[in-house]
């Protein structure tokens, strides 16, 4: 056993004699390394356990996330095993972490891995390569990808989102100003027609999308055919009212694909033009349901229910915006990527990073929104951001400051709360939306003179007034827990 | 009924010296702009007349006021859009569209359900403005 060097031992009988080497030894670190325009690249950030060295705790990860094993074996050598290794090239420090700091030293470790090792349009085999074994590696204390770049022979493997931004704003015919949407409150326990009666009133006073919650299924109050039903019956007759094209996110997530294909199916008959589905599906169900709504012209809506649970801690897990690429590798139309200013976790830049990574032709690196790498995205569709969450009319400025017209804005409480009823509550923010949306255009300076623009439009607008009202002042002011680590200048949410 | 189409049908109706602050944000983009205008309301018509082509590298949006003058002139009862095109790679779509005329009495639609198996309702919507062969207010 040799562990007298931690250099790559390239004499090809010295590798591999058997026993246990080092992964630097193995050869998983590479610091002569230039990754390949067909390589992927990968961050991880990675908090090594006391007194490991850095450089082989990155090396673990290129090993344990591609070939390596944790002893020698000399069937590497029936392979072009050199290729089918991850190559660690660059360690740097993560700022602000390590010695005089209180945060316990971490790094990111870049890691090139070959195209040969992914197979073609499977997130799910992406993710078993790169989420897999390595993040229960005991020489780390913890690990997180952080972001990833996608070579873009590869990102041509996928068919990406079925309908995309540009065709779902032609099949509904809005364009130009955000999409707005609400939640269905309460969650739970209205029986379908009830249901179906905060649908109408939504949509008929100016929403233009209802939606269902992410654990709305079929459950013993409301089962799905019943659902489905009714709130097709508001969706047109909500359409017939306004002449403007409305919909409901029916969810059809359910216990097995046979059940959700049979959901899917049955909403197509009710003539609706969305479904939504869950991130707890599962990333191989996920693209199922997506060509699923390719044959059948279906808007998919996709819920991030769940990410929480591995996005949100900085030093463990995975960053959202890898999530988001993988989401549009999938193929989903809509996705929850958060509000910065609602209730829910999201730093201002943080969250403009995933908007990007949804909208964007081309990805530039950009450290102060988490972008590690330029990403070419080849064309693929794009996903409509979902911003929702503890968001209401009185944060319109903001919102439309952040993240622009290409969004839908989900104002679920901030509608159906509305003192004067569901129909004001969404006229409220259809006003909101479209005087801001005016002003923008005519030149003036929204973030600003936002609160001065929505005044002005209560003069008319009576709703609006109650709306400003009500929840003048209502803010979610807490740190975030997940902030980009090259901030130049802070962002707060306030 | 007041059909909400479009990007600002829940404002007070437009004033010319707004439509031309619209106009002319568009133009600034370098997006084309161009004017349609329908007795057929219909949600799911995406066809409207097209009044001339779109305006491409237009510099002034005079020129979209004087077409829009002759167009309520000839129309004076249809419904009138204003768009703006964007033709960058990866858009190529309208990116604006904003109606800016109407007629006085709009007629809405009828909701036509027809029961089928089951539950089963397959819906039908219809302008009430195209009910009659001479709907048509343009000559």
């Amino acid at each position: 056993m040799n562990t007298q060097t931690n250099d790559r031992i390239t004499d090809i009988k010295e590798r591999y004699k058997g026993g246990v080497l080092k992964y630097k030894q193995m050869g998983y670190w590479r610091p002569d390394y230039t990754p390949k325009e067909t390589d992927f690249i990968c961050v991880f950030r990675i908090t090594p356990q006391e007194g490991v060295d850095i450089e082989e705790a990155a090396a673990a990860v290129a090993g344990e996330s591609s070939t390596a094993t944790w002893t020698v074996v000399w069937t590497d050598l029936l392979t072009a095993h050199e290729d089918y290794q991850g190559k660690a090239y660059r360690v740097d420090a993560v700022p602000g972490t390590g010695t005089d700091t209180d945060k316990e030293a971490q790094y990111f470790a870049y890691i090139a891995y070959d195209i040969i090792l992914f197979e073609e349009g499977s997130i799910a085999n992406v993710a078993a390569s790169l989420i897999g074994n390595v993040f229960s590696f005991k020489p780390l204390k913890a690990a997180r990808l952080e972001d990833m770049r996608f070579p873009v022979a590869y990102v041509k493997t996928f068919k990406g989102p079925p309908t995309g931004i540009i065709v779902e704003r032609e099949r509904l015919d809005k364009y130009g100003r955000p999409l707005l949407g609400a939640t269905m409150k309460p969650k739970l326990g209205l029986s379908g027609k009830n249901y179906g009666r905060v649908v109408y009133e939504g949509l008929t006073g100016g929403l233009d999308f209802t939606k269902d919650d992410e654990n709305i299924n079929s459950q013993p109050f409301m089962h799905w055919r019943d659902r489905f039903l009714f709130c097709m019956e508001a969706v047109n007759k909500s359409q017939a009212n306004t002449g403007e094209i409305k919909g409901h996110y029916l969810n059809v997530t359910a216990a097995t694909m046979e059940d959700m294909y049979e959901r899917a199916e049955f909403a197509k008959q009710l003539g609706s033009n969305i479904v939504m589905i869950d991130l707890v599906v599962g990333w191989s169900a996920i693209q199922s349901m997506s060509n699923w709504c390719r044959k059948n012209d279906m808007i998919l809506h996709m819920h991030r229910a769940g990410h929480g649970t591995y996005t949100r801690q900085k030093n463990h897990g995975v960053s959202f915006r890898v999530i988001a690429k993988w989401l549009r590798l999938a193929g989903v139309d809509h996705l929850h990527t958060g509000t910065a200013v609602g209730k829910l976790e999201g730093d201002p830049m943080t969250v403009q990073g995933y908007y990007n990574v949804c909208r964007d032709s081309v990805t530039k690196q950009d450290y102060s929104r988490g972008i590690f790498f330029d990403q070419d995205w080849a064309d693929l569709r794009k996903v409509m951001p979902v911003a929702s969450g503890g968001i209401h009319v009185g944060q319109m400025h903001q919102l439309m400051h952040l993240f622009g017209d290409d969004m839908v804005l989900q104002f679920g409480g901030g509608t159906i709360g509305h003192p004067s009823g569901i129909q004001a509550g969404a006229t409220a923010n259809r006003v909101g939306i479209e005087c801001m949306v005016m002003a923008r255009n005519e030149g003036r300076d929204i973030l600003n003179e936002g609160p001065d623009i929505l005044k002005a439009a209560t003069k008319w607008c009576k709703p609006l007034e109650t709306a400003l009202e009500t929840w003048k002042d209502v803010a979610f002011n807490y740190t975030s827990t997940d902030t980009p680590d090259f901030v130049t200048t802070p962002t707060t949410s306030n | 009924m007041h059909i909400t189409q479009g990007q600002f049908s829940f404002l007070p109706p437009l004033t010319d010296a707004q439509i031309r602050a619209q106009v002319d944000y568009a133009i600034s983009k370098g997006w084309a702009v161009s004017i349609e205008w329908t007795d057929d309301p219909h949600p799911r018509n995406v066809y409207w007349n097209m009044w001339g082509h779109p305006m491409f590298e237009i510099k002034d949006g005079a020129a979209v006021i004087f077409d829009l003058t002759a167009c309520r002139k000839a129309c004076p009862n249809a419904y009138i859009k204003v768009n703006a095109f964007d033709n960058t790679r990866g858009v190529e779509s309208m990116v604006m569209s904003y109606i800016v005329d109407r007629p006085a009495m709009e007629p809405g639609f009828k909701l036509v359900r027809q029961e089928s198996e089951g539950r089963m309702v397959r819906y039908t919507t219809s302008a009430y403005s195209t009910d009659t062969p001479d709907g048509c207010t343009c000559g």
